[in-house]
């Protein structure tokens, strides 16, 4: 019987892996319920914010919040990226072939991909955490490290800040408004083309976010933008597909089997990943809080 | 020929068909009609197999046919309409149309022969009678609403069928194109001696060629019979209180 | 229009095909090592077409059946010295088998769903592959897949001549032709035209009489049949097979070829191989960033040629007789 202490250092690894991936899925689900798209280069995005942070440290020479500074800059810049390549380029798409929409941010990827190697290198890169979340406590009988339960309180903050943007402000009504019928919402007077552009900031601004802070916890490495859009796309899969909760409790789950399937089965990591989702796919593609297909 | 006994189906928690039972004998002409939202494609869609229902039954000539996919009720002798016009757009007229000849015939898995040479006769038949044969090798997707609307009703013709559902077939047209459109269903369903159930919205059109009316509201049926009967029915003044019922 | 139509009657694949076959003539090695590449590769674009640009679905693991098909025919032929003849038929079986049990699962789900499902198994393919050391000879692959016997074509007036690369060149040009002969009829035939149908308007369709699954599951089939065979090809070509014959960049790859020479037209996708694989044979000489130059290409072609390079030309043709008309 494995340790007590053992498993719930697993579990809260789980955990905070699945803050992170929330942090990044809702973008990804935000933008696919609003636009209908689903945005291969949220990935990118989430690799750039973290290339970006780790560029603004070095950049922001030292004091003490440096680190906090990077990562907002980040995750704005990225914002931006976003809101250019909607208005510019994925716009034009929208009438055409889901096709098109997949393929053109598939050519992203490749691009965002090869310019970050060219920009930074191929070397692993790393930030170290910030000043103030540099420790670790002893909790259930594990050390637990400051920064990670930071991520761990933070991710359900912006769960909570993203719900009531969504179901309180008029901006958030408006949005899942969109996610249902943008034609009534043309009709009703809403500037829907800002309104996309809009929400496509805010879901690359949670991708490049989520890079962002992911700097201290895991290296910055080429491949991190298609290792991290599989897990998100998983996520938003098991959770179901635009509903904002599912993502949600898609990144919990995905988070413990995590955890645990390393353990259970060795050579889980590249296979597992690929078996859920074809799982979930063939046996119940609406997810847990989706709603089924054809309705 | 078709009958239709006491189907419902919900959609969560929404009662859209609720126990609606419907006779239609062969080679009449049946419409249903009612306002909207009461439940009518829904209604085709659980004849024609595109949505199950919750409960009851429906028969095809005697066979129950209640559940089954829509291509096999569509091989027992079922043709259909949809209201968005559902056409092939990339293909040529005489493509749309051959295509349903090729299916019906069960040619689904040749993988050999050369399709041009099938049914040609039979398809420039069909493209005659709905009007269409000098356009036969425009792409569909180009010709006009009414002509698209055509060639949907050529395309459930080449499936050969005995049973005819028409779900709003001249939804979208002038006053002129209506009154062909529907001088053009009655002639082909009188000489192939098919049987006809259609929905539509538009009363002179219903109370022009229906033998026998069934009226919907919010899913239910509150009045059926010959023209005369339905126009005269209280129930059904209720309803379309406003418009009008000539 | 007259003239068009005499232009149609013109057999250009077969002329093609029988030009193809004069390449080692030329006497360079490189020449016939791309122009068997090219052939490879245009089986592979044109199989995935089937599925694509006929009947409307994205497939996002094609390179699954590629791979499968490259492993099996690698297998036999070296750990089983099974001869050629044999291998890569049983190769482009096998790999259809797969595609019928993963076709099953995908063809069940539309649009998306079945993009990210046939994705799935494909990089579960890959992941085998990668682990399973005894059998696939893991991460490092399999290397030394010997050439078939092809001393039988020495037989041949014109062929004494030729080197082994040069023969199997010949003997891969033959398979590919034939295969793409027997593609086009699949096409041309009323399964194809109503697998058009099936894109144009699933729905009509179910209701002509078309058991829609079954047919887009047997078009996922004959599609995984000849990219298996375009992957037992390759194994050999390759002298080696690897796993990122089934990773998903491959897939990608041929996705873009598909669309870069136009997914409207059957030959479009054997263009587009040409034209990706003469790029990057000539952009990989000056710059390490070919993936970059292919994003932006991608992204030039959704925006400006979305019918691919035959699309295009096609337009450019109508364009002319129209002036010429007026």
């Amino acid at each position: 019987m494995p340790d007590l202490s053992f498993l719930l250092a697993q579990s809260l690894s789980g955990l905070t892996a699945a803050m992170f991936l929330f942090l990044i899925a809702s973008g990804l689900s935000l933008i696919f319920g609003v636009l209908r798209v689903l945005n291969f280069a949220h990935g990118s995005f989430y690799m750039l914010g973290a290339y970006l942070a780790f560029q603004f440290v070095l950049w922001g020479g030292t004091g003490p919040g440096r680190f906090w500074w990077a990562v907002l800059g980040a995750a704005l810049t990225i914002a931006i990226v976003g809101g250019l390549v909607e208005r510019l380029l994925l716009r034009h798409l929208y009438g055409k072939d889901e096709l098109y929409q997949l393929l053109f941010t598939y050519g992203l990827v490749l691009v965002a991909s090869d310019a970050a190697k060219k920009a930074w290198g191929t070397q692993q890169l790393s930030l170290s955490r910030p000043p103030g979340l540099t420790g670790s406590s002893r909790v259930f009988g594990t050390m637990l490290p400051h920064y990670n339960l930071f991520i761990l309180l933070l991710g359900p903050t912006i769960a909570l800040g993203l719900w009531l943007l969504l179901n309180r402000t008029r901006a958030g009504r408006v949005i899942r408004a969109a996610a249902l019928d943008r034609e009534m919402l043309g009709a009703l007077g809403v500037n829907v083309s800002w309104l996309y552009t809009g929400v496509f900031m805010l879901g690359s601004f949670l991708g490049g976010l989520g890079g962002a802070l992911v700097t201290p916890v895991r290296a910055i490495v080429p491949g991190m933008d298609v290792e991290i859009i599989v897990e998100a796309f998983i996520v938003v899969v098991i959770g179901g597909l635009g509903s904002f909760w599912g993502t949600f409790l898609g990144a919990l789950i995905y988070g413990q089997v995590l955890a645990f399937g390393i353990l259970i089965v060795p050579a889980f990591s590249i296979f597992s990943v690929f078996a859920l989702m074809a799982v979930v796919l063939i046996v119940r593609p609406w997810g847990l809080l989706g709603q089924p297909l054809g309705t | 020929m078709l009958e239709v006994r006491d189907v419902r189906k919900a959609f969560a928690g929404f009662q859209a068909v609720g126990g609606v039972t419907l006779v239609v004998p062969p080679r009449s002409i049946c419409a249903t009609i009612g306002p909207n939202g009461a439940g009518k494609t829904t209604f085709f869609n659980l004849i024609t197999g595109h949505l199950r229902p919750d409960s009851g039954t429906v028969l095809l000539k005697g066979r129950d046919i209640t559940g089954l996919p829509p291509h096999e009720i569509c091989r027992l002798g079922v043709a259909r309409s949809f209201q968005r016009t559902n056409i092939f757009p990339r293909l040529t007229v005489f493509q749309n149309v051959q295509a349903a000849f090729l299916a019906h015939h069960r040619l689904a898995l040749n993988l050999y022969s050369r399709v041009d040479r099938f049914y040609r006769e039979e398809t420039a038949a069909i493209l005659t009678s709905i009007g269409l044969v000098e356009k036969a090798h425009e792409v569909s997707g180009f010709l006009s609403h009414g002509g698209q609307k055509q060639l949907e009703l050529g395309i459930a013709l080449a499936s050969e069928p005995e049973l005819l559902l028409l779900d709003e077939p001249t939804a979208g047209m002038s006053a002129t194109e209506t009154h062909e459109t529907i001088a053009l269903i009655e002639r082909i369903t009188r000489d192939r001696g098919l049987t006809l159930l259609f929905t539509e919205h538009d009363m002179e059109v219903v109370f022009a060629i229906a033998q026998k009316i069934t009226v919907l509201h919010q899913g239910h049926v509150i009045a059926e019979g010959s023209p005369a009967e339905v126009r005269a029915d209280p129930a059904v003044k209720r309803v379309y209180l406003g418009e009008r019922v000539p | 229009m007259a003239a068009r139509r005499r232009l149609a009657r013109v057999p250009w694949g077969l002329l093609v095909a029988v030009a193809a076959l004069f390449v080692p003539a030329i006497g360079s090695r490189f020449y016939t090592f791309v122009a068997t590449d090219i052939a490879i590769m245009a089986l592979f674009a044109v199989s995935l077409n089937l599925l694509l640009g006929y009947g409307g679905l994205v497939s996002f693991g094609h390179a699954a059946y590629f791979g499968i098909g490259a492993y099996a025919c690698g297998i036999l032929m070296k750990v089983h010295a099974v001869p050629f003849s044999v291998a890569l038929p049983a190769a482009g079986l096998l790999a259809a088998a797969f595609a019928a049990l993963f076709g099953f699962f995908c063809v069940r789900l539309t649009k998306i769903y079945f993009a990210m499902l046939t994705l799935a198994f494909a990089q579960i393919v890959w992941a085998v592959s990668f682990k399973w050391n005894s059998v696939t000879g893991g991460e490092q692959g399999m290397s030394d897949v010997p050439y078939p016997d092809l001393s039988g074509l020495a037989w041949v007036p014109g062929l004494a001549g030729y080197r082994t690369s040069d023969h199997f060149y010949v003997l891969t040009v033959v398979v590919v032709a034939a295969c793409l002969w027997i593609l086009r009829r699949v096409v041309r035939s009323p399964f194809g035209r109503l697998l058009t149908t099936i894109r144009e308007n699933p729905e009509r369709t179910e209701f002509i009489g078309v058991d829609v699954r079954r047919h887009e599951l047997i078009a996922f089939v004959i599609a995984g049949l000849f990219a298996g065979i375009a992957g037992g090809l390759f194994g050999i070509f390759n002298r080696g097979v690897f796993p990122d014959f089934a990773y998903w960049p491959k897939s990608s790859d041929v996705l873009i070829m598909t669309i870069l020479g136009g997914m409207g037209s059957f030959y479009g996708p054997a263009i587009g191989a040409l034209i990706l694989i003469i790029l990057n044979q000539e952009i990989t000489s000056y710059t390490e960033y070919w993936p970059f130059v292919l994003g932006i290409l991608l992204i030039t072609l959704l925006f400006l040629f979305p019918g691919g390079v035959v699309g295009a030309l096609g337009g450019l043709v109508r364009r002319l007789e129209r002036t010429r008309r007026a």
